[in-house]
């Protein structure tokens, strides 16, 4: 598990490129920054700067080598590197408020950006006219769209959003691509069509016991691998995993933890998440009982060195905190000293991954080991 | 300086109203939450059986309506039942909830702070203690992100 800390300030957003060895953040500002790794140490390499309000969201096209990063500006930028440096095209997206979060499609013909416009869009390349054109998805969002995902037959997308629910849209541009074949989530996919929305969130088991009371904010959505399953979290300490087809069926765990902002798939049926507690956890899927249970928690425990504290010590703290202990319990024994942002699958996919990456307000980003993670922490199932 | 001829009652005029994306919930069917049962409550809480009485009185929670008697009614019924237990009784009335039920009850305990009568604060503090050991803290999340309300 490396630890490395980029900055003092949150790290707004990042992305890695195809084989890792450089990744792109936004510390928070109107930049982005590009680090290469070196050895141990990471050097910054480039300094992308165009946008006039906050980057919000990056994104880095393995294939095709382009970052797509959009802002608080209401802009997005899509950047090719041509001769070691990278260049920016401008992408019109028509929406009046800041865009929040951006995805390239897993054929990279396309990308999708949430906004607190209320809508989200779907740009795609113009071969005639030579630029990026894009098209909404209006109805029946409610409010700003904070997450998104691509299901990897490149058509449909999975959108959560600030009125409580996660939906699930068709995106197909019939311009840069054939028509999809069926999948469990529907067969009828022309653009814009929603497939699939969550009740807020809520135990579908028991709905007498009031579970149902709207939920929060959706802050994170996730597609399996395959495609068939979707979770999302969201700012009631919930966490929800839908299967397609099985459109009643929502399994959401009520956690005892604060609310977790990000969540992926680790294997087909195992999810890690993580959010303001500054830790990841893991939850297991269960797709027989429709069950999500609560797997653990992932962090490394801190070797606290119990030392005998001196009386000179213990004078101090009394003087200073009132407090005769050593009063270690106001630090965070967690690696992320504040909460976690972002998370990214680095090695293996979202089917067998083997390394992921986490990102916080603390400026700081680390690399997540899978199987040394399995081996130091006993009861830890990864199904 | 001279003073402003014209009305300034143009600014007391709730804009969102006139919004035509005004987000509006959506009403849920309500007429048939009345609360928890006072009688049965009542009598569970004669015979002594309080953790029967604290089922009884979680059940039903009148969280869709808008009538707000119904409301009181049920916080007053809850807030008896948590009052007669014994201190070293709450553990194992806690215990005895399943996950959504403690929701519920963290709900009415923060619903219960809200208004404190002399001894209630203590009570439901106790309360809180025991009900936070079991939930966490995303029970308090979700009481603070709910939309309906008890």
């Amino acid at each position: 598990m490396s630890y490395h800390s980029f900055l003092l300030e949150p790290i707004s957003c990042h992305a890695w490129n195809k084989d890792q060895s450089q990744i792109a953040l936004c510390p928070n500002n109107h930049e982005v920054h590009i680090y290469k790794k070196d050895g141990a140490k990471w050097t910054k390499v480039h300094e992308l700067k165009e946008h006039n309000g906050q980057v919000t969201g990056i994104d880095w096209a393995p294939e095709s080598n382009r970052i797509v990063t959009c802002g608080a500006d209401r802009n997005a930028y899509v950047w090719t590197l041509k001769d070691g440096v990278w260049k920016p095209t401008l992408v019109i997206l028509r929406i009046n408020r800041a865009a929040r979060c951006v995805r390239w499609a897993p054929r990279e013909n396309k990308f999708a950006v949430g906004s607190g416009s209320r809508l989200i869009s779907i740009c795609y390349f113009e071969q005639e006219n030579d630029w990026w054109v894009c098209k909404h998805i209006k109805k029946p969002i409610r409010s700003t769209i904070l997450s998104l995902d691509w299901h990897p037959n490149n058509v449909l997308l999975a959108a959560g959003s600030c009125d409580f629910k996660c939906r699930v849209f068709s995106a197909y541009i019939k311009e840069v691509e054939e028509k999809p074949g069926p999948t469990p989530w529907g067969s009828k996919m022309p653009f814009g069509e929603m497939l699939f929305e969550s009740g807020g969130s809520g135990a579908v088991s028991q709905p007498s016991a009031g579970a149902s009371g709207g939920g929060g904010w959706v802050h994170s959505v996730c597609f399996s691998h395959s495609g068939n399953k979707l979770a999302w979290t969201s700012h009631d300490s919930t966490v929800s995993v839908a299967e397609g087809g099985k459109s009643a069926t929502v399994s959401s765990l009520s956690s005892e933890t604060l609310p977790l902002l990000c969540v992926t798939f680790i294997t087909e049926n195992s999810l890690v998440a993580a959010g303001h507690d500054c830790y990841p956890v893991l939850f297991v899927y269960d797709g027989a009982k429709g069950s999500l249970v609560f797997g653990g928690k992932l962090d490394v425990p801190k070797q606290s060195a119990q030392k005998g504290i001196s009386a000179r010590e213990r004078f101090q703290n009394l003087d200073r905190r009132a407090s005769e202990g050593q009063g270690s319990d106001k630090e965070l024994s967690s690696l992320h000293k504040n909460s976690i942002s972002q998370i990214s699958v680095l090695d293996g996919g979202r089917a067998q991954c083997t390394r992921f990456c986490t990102t916080g307000m603390d400026g700081g980003m680390t690399i997540w080991d899978v199987k040394t993670l399995e081996n130091s922490m006993k009861n830890l199932k990864i199904v | 300086m001279s003073k402003q001829p014209t009305s300034a009652r143009f600014r007391r005029v709730d804009v969102d109203e006139y919004d035509e994306n005004k987000f509006v919930d959506e009403e849920d069917g309500a007429e048939n939450q009345l609360g928890p049962d006072e009688a049965e409550v009542d009598s569970l809480c004669g015979t002594g059986n309080l953790i029967e009485a604290l089922h009884a009185v979680l059940k039903n929670p009148p969280i869709n309506t808008k009538n707000q008697n119904v409301k009181d009614r049920a916080e007053g019924l809850v807030l008896k039942v948590l009052t007669a237990f014994k201190s070293s009784d709450i553990e194992k009335g806690v215990q005895s909830l399943d996950r959504n039920s403690v929701d519920l009850l963290m709900k009415y305990i923060y619903k219960g702070f809200e208004k404190p009568s002399e001894n209630s604060s203590a009570v439901l503090l106790q309360w809180h203690e025991k009900a936070l050991a079991v939930g966490g803290v995303g029970s308090i999340v979700r009481v603070l992100t709910a939309r309906k309300t008890v």
